[in-house]
C-alpha cells in the first residue's frame, strides 16, 4: 500500500517535470529524477491516501469509463448552467440535500465530490462521514432523493471499482 | 493560417464567451451558492476551451496547457466547496426560496461542531 503510494506519487512527479520541461533528454530525465525523488520522500507522510487507487486492468478501465463520463456531465453541465444564467426569467429553484455514498476509501470520495461540483447544476457543500450534502440549482422538490441518488450513483458504479 | 490555428482561435473564443457567460451568472444569481454555481460551472468550460486553443496555436505549449487545466479541474472544485461550507458554517443561509436546506438541519443537530467531517 505505502509502497505503491511512493510509486505513484514519484511517477505523478516525473509526469509534471516532463510537462512542464517539455523535453526528453538523458540530463534533463536525471534532473527531473532527482527533484521527483526528492520531493516524493519529503511529502510521502501526506500522500499515503493515493495508495488507495486500483491498479488492476478493470481498475484501470473503470478508471477511463469514469474519465469519459465524466467529460460528458462536465460539458453538460456547463451548457445548462450558461443557459440558465441567460434566460430572462433566471429558472431556478435551488436546495441542499443529503446523499449517502457507498464509497469507503476517502480518495474515493473525495474524486466523487469533485466529480458532482463540475455537474449539472450540483455541488458538493460538506461531506459528513459517509453523506454527501449537494446544492442544488434546479431540484425537483417531489423526487428529491431518488434524483439525487442518481446524480451520485453514475459516477459511484465506475469509483467504486477504482477506489472501492 | 492554417486550420490548426484557426482552430484555436475559435477554441479560445467559445471559452471567453463561456468566461463572459460565467461573469454575468455572478451577477445575475441571488444569493452565495447559486452564485458559487455559475461561477464554477460556466467558468470551468471557458477555462478548458482557452487553454485547448492556446495548446493548438502554440503546439509546443500544449503541455504546460494541459498541466494548468489538470490544476483548474482539480482546484477549481475544491475552492468552490471550501467557499460554500464556510459560508454554511457562518451561517449564511441559502435565499428565501430555496427549496430544502438539509444540512442546516443536520449542523443544528450537531451543535455547531466546526470539524464535522472528515471524521472517517
Amino acid at each position: 500500500m505505502r509502497a505503491k503510494a511512493i510509486l505513484l506519487q514519484f511517477i505523478l512527479m516525473m509526469g509534471v517535470w516532463l510537462l512542464l520541461s517539455g523535453r526528453v533528454t538523458f540530463e534533463n530525465l536525471a534532473a527531473g529524477a532527482i527533484v521527483a525523488l526528492v520531493i516524493t520522500m519529503m511529502t510521502t507522510s501526506r500522500t499515503s491516501m493515493l495508495g488507495e487507487i486500483r491498479l488492476t486492468p478493470r481498475a484501470l478501465g473503470a478508471h477511463l469509463l469514469f474519465f469519459l463520463v465524466f467529460l460528458r456531465e462536465l460539458i453538460r453541465s456547463n451548457l445548462d448552467v450558461a443557459r440558465r444564467v441567460l434566460s430572462p426569467s433566471l429558472p431556478i429553484h435551488p436546495g441542499i440535500v443529503k446523499v449517502k455514498t457507498r464509497l469507503r476509501s476517502p480518495l474515493g470520495r473525495f474524486v466523487l465530490a469533485n466529480a458532482i461540483t463540475l455537474t449539472p447544476g450540483t455541488f458538493t457543500v460538506d461531506i459528513m462521514g459517509d453523506s454527501l450534502f449537494i446544492h442544488w440549482l434546479d431540484m425537483a422538490p417531489e423526487d428529491a432523493e431518488a434524483a439525487a441518488r442518481h446524480i451520485v450513483s453514475r459516477f459511484e458504479k465506475y469509483l467504486e471499482v477504482a477506489y472501492g | 493560417m492554417n486550420v490548426l490555428s484557426i482552430a484555436g482561435a475559435l477554441l479560445v473564443g467559445f471559452g471567453a464567451i463561456f468566461l463572459f457567460i460565467g461573469a454575468i451568472g455572478l451577477l445575475r444569481m441571488p444569493d452565495c451558492y447559486t452564485r458559487i454555481q455559475a461561477g464554477t460551472k460556466a467558468s470551468t468550460l471557458g477555462t478548458i476551451l482557452s487553454l485547448g486553443g492556446i495548446g493548438l496555436l502554440h503546439p509546443s505549449w500544449l503541455g504546460k496547457a494541459l498541466l494548468i487545466l489538470l490544476f483548474v479541474l482539480l482546484t477549481n472544485p475544491v475552492s468552490s466547496h471550501v467557499l460554500a461550507r464556510a459560508a454554511h458554517l457562518a451561517g449564511i443561509l441559502p435565499r428565501g426560496d430555496t427549496e430544502v436546506d438539509e444540512l442546516a438541519a443536520e449542523t443544528e443537530a450537531k451543535h455547531h461542531s466546526i470539524n464535522g467531517g472528515g471524521s472517517t
